[in-house]
């Protein structure tokens, strides 16, 4: 049984404008000891995703249909006092930025206890040793010391960690990580990067890492999936994805990154701009962007196609591709 | 001189370039944050410099500087073989050398029309004589960046992140300059803008003979962009060389550590690399290492490196390091 099924996952916000449909009929499923990556762009589905997952969404967000599944157990419609022991718990978030996710007028171990003491039977002793325990995992220096001090004593770079750890603490199944390095710089990055990885081997737990970096993606992620416009176009396992694109979508964010491989000649940049989601169109979203776009793709929208094992995109240039049968 | 080159003349030649922020320590008392500290280097005509470190290294404020919005505390940029010294130079070198910003959320005014926005540096320069001379200009600069002219009396907010990007870009156009400081311009933009609006800058740059300095903390894309890039840490130039050459053989050890932190998007390639690690936090620039700026972090530190600052000087043609050690660590 997989750790975590999202089946055909609708979340839409009831806006004064209208219904605006942030996530439109997403599907994967998360092993124990995974790290699963999602790609996309701002305004993509990515976030509301996993604020689905955690039930974080704001006030005029709602699930509108699917099923989340759990170890098994349905979190669509689960009450809040579930959710509470879920949270924070057995799935845990990191957001994007650490700056404003600590609150400036506790300390950093009152922080870290305060999530110990809700969550687990220790006292506060037995909380104090764990954070300090938490801190050291995370390679921050001195956490006897560190734990006195506030928020602002700390830089970008170890306030992420303090959150790292504040998520950890209880030892999570799995990890959301909400584009956790954007607002570091790279050398910090890459520490950052490298600790997940390791904590993530050894404590077992899957890791969601959600980013539009794709650098990011071939660094740390098993499975990716890329989402356009509130829908998958593609998921499979990393070296599918970056080596044997199959969606238009996919195959132009990888053109348009500079790599060592294009050095010197002109991006190809996927033209248009991003989709409005208020006015979807009724095919394909990137049709209106993709170079490639046929009849078919203005008009209906695209079904997924089995690539292979490991690899399916919703295209329709692959329907040829597509193995014998393959079609969802 | 270090970091310049003697064959040619330069287009901007930056001079021992100083930068110093006065920060309050108490009643009456002041020390300086030292934000650039002693940097020299020459821009060539038609060149894109590329200038890249951590946050608090200063590259933003070597930009701003250059542009003389700060005064610098000491130091001087010569443009054409001209010092700007008065008033008078830096009215007249802001016609020929502008800045495009990282915000293109808040670096433009959401009361004014993108025609008046683009407009706004000609009325300031007085660079035209009539209004339909003025209304040309602003649909020809419209064009150079591939914006609609329909779109001339719409505002900022009704446009996408890389549309507004080309509104501050064609701003920076309309006076006509030959010098731009691009400080992180497409560090907001969504990858898929980002591509776009990196290929415009290299299109005007042929179009125009632009000359560019820009600023940025996504290595890939400096790299891309650039022709040669320099590399700060704590206010001071530790490295400058050839695009490629940094790239694939730094040779400063912060160089070093930094480009091996670039996450590369290719997982075999990823799963290969071997970053090198760097140990503690970039110091305060309140608090400056004495020597060289980088010796708390660098494996290769001695004791003399906490000594005396090293000077950026060309170890092979066109290559410029900083570091005491460079011949031993090869």
């Amino acid at each position: 049984m997989a750790l975590l099924e999202v089946k055909d996952l609708h979340t839409s916000f009831f806006t004064d404008a209208g219904e605006v449909r942030a996530v439109n009929g997403v599907s994967f499923t998360l092993d124990r000891g995974k790290v699963l990556g999602i790609v996309g762009e701002s305004g993509s589905g990515k976030s509301v995703t996993a604020y689905s997952i955690m039930q974080i969404l704001a006030s005029t967000g709602k699930i509108v249909s699917g099923s989340i599944k759990f170890e098994g157990e349905e979190l669509v419609g689960a009450d809040e006092k579930k959710m509470k022991e879920i949270r924070g718990n057995r799935i845990s978030i990191i957001f994007q930025d650490p700056m404003t996710s600590l609150n400036p007028t506790y300390t950093i171990g009152h922080q870290l206890m305060e999530a110990i003491l809700l969550h687990t039977n220790r006292n506060k002793q037995q909380a104090w040793d764990r954070a300090v325990e938490m801190l050291r995992l995370v390679n921050v220096n001195e956490p006897e010391k560190r734990m006195k001090q506030y928020p602002f004593e700390f830089s970008g770079g170890m306030r992420q960690r303090v959150m790292i750890a504040m998520a950890l603490a209880c030892e999570p199944d799995i990890l959301i990580a909400d584009e956790p390095t954007t607002a570091l710089d790279v050398t910090i990055q890459a520490g950052i990067l490298e600790l997940m990885k390791e904590i993530q081997k050894e404590m077992g737990m899957a890791i969601i890492m959600i980013t539009h970096d794709l650098g990011v993606v071939a660094q740390l992620c098993d499975e990716v999936v890329v989402m356009y416009a509130g829908s998958i176009c593609e998921q499979g396992t990393a070296d599918e994805i970056f080596y044997n694109p199959c969606h238009e979508y996919t195959k132009g964010l990888l053109r348009s990154i500079p790599t060592t491989g294009n050095e010197g000649q002109r991006l190809q940049p996927i033209s248009g701009t991003p989709i409005d989601l208020l006015n979807m169109p009724r095919g394909c979203a990137f049709a209106p962007r993709c170079d490639a776009a046929m009849k078919i793709c203005i008009n209906e929208k695209c079904e997924r196609f089995l690539i292979n094992d490991n690899h399916a995109a919703a295209c329709w240039m692959n329907i040829k591709k597509a193995k014998e049968g393959g079609k969802q | 001189m270090s970091g310049t080159n003697q064959s040619s003349e330069p287009l901007i030649r930056v001079s021992h370039l100083k930068q110093y922020f006065p920060i309050s320590t108490g009643f009456f008392q002041t020390r300086p944050l030292k934000a650039v500290d002693d940097i020299s280097f020459d821009i060539m005509e038609g060149e894109t410099l590329g200038l890249v470190g951590e946050s608090g290294c200063g590259k933003t404020t070597a930009g701003r500087t250059i542009l003389h919005l700060y005064k610098p505390t000491d130091g001087e940029v010569i443009y054409r073989g001209k010092s700007i010294r008065t008033a008078k130079d830096i009215e007249e070198f802001r016609r020929k050398a502008t800045m495009v910003f990282q915000d293109p959320y808040s670096s433009l005014d959401p009361r004014m029309t993108v025609a008046d926005i683009i407009g706004e540096p000609l009325d300031v320069q007085h660079l035209y004589k009539t209004k339909e001379e003025r209304r040309e200009r602003i649909l020809e600069l419209m064009d150079h960046v591939g914006l609609n002219s329909e779109h001339a009396a719409r505002y900022a907010h009704e446009f996408s992140g890389g549309q507004r990007q080309r509104v501050g870009i064609a701003r920076s156009l309309a006076v006509n300059p030959d010098f731009i400081v691009c400080d992180e311009p497409v560090s907001a933009l969504d990858v898929s803008i980002q591509a776009q609006v990196i290929n415009m800058f290299d299109e005007l740059q042929e179009k125009l003979n632009l000359t560019y300095l820009f600023i940025a903390h996504d290595l890939l894309v400096v790299r891309h962009i650039s022709d040669r890039i320099a590399v700060m840490y704590l206010g001071h130039m530790v490295e400058l060389a050839g695009a490629d050459e940094i790239y694939d053989r730094p040779l400063h050890p912060y160089t070093r550590a930094l480009i091996s932190a670039v996450p590369v998007p290719d997982p075999v390639q990823a799963r290969a690399n071997q970053r090198i690690p760097m140990t503690g936090e970039i110091p305060s620039p309140l608090n400056a290492p004495p020597g060289c700026p980088f010796h708390t972090r660098c494996p290769y530190a001695k004791e003399s490196c906490k000594e005396s600052m090293p000077e950026l000087r060309e170890i092979e043609k066109g290559r410029f390091v900083a570091c005491h050690r460079i011949e031993e660590i090869g």
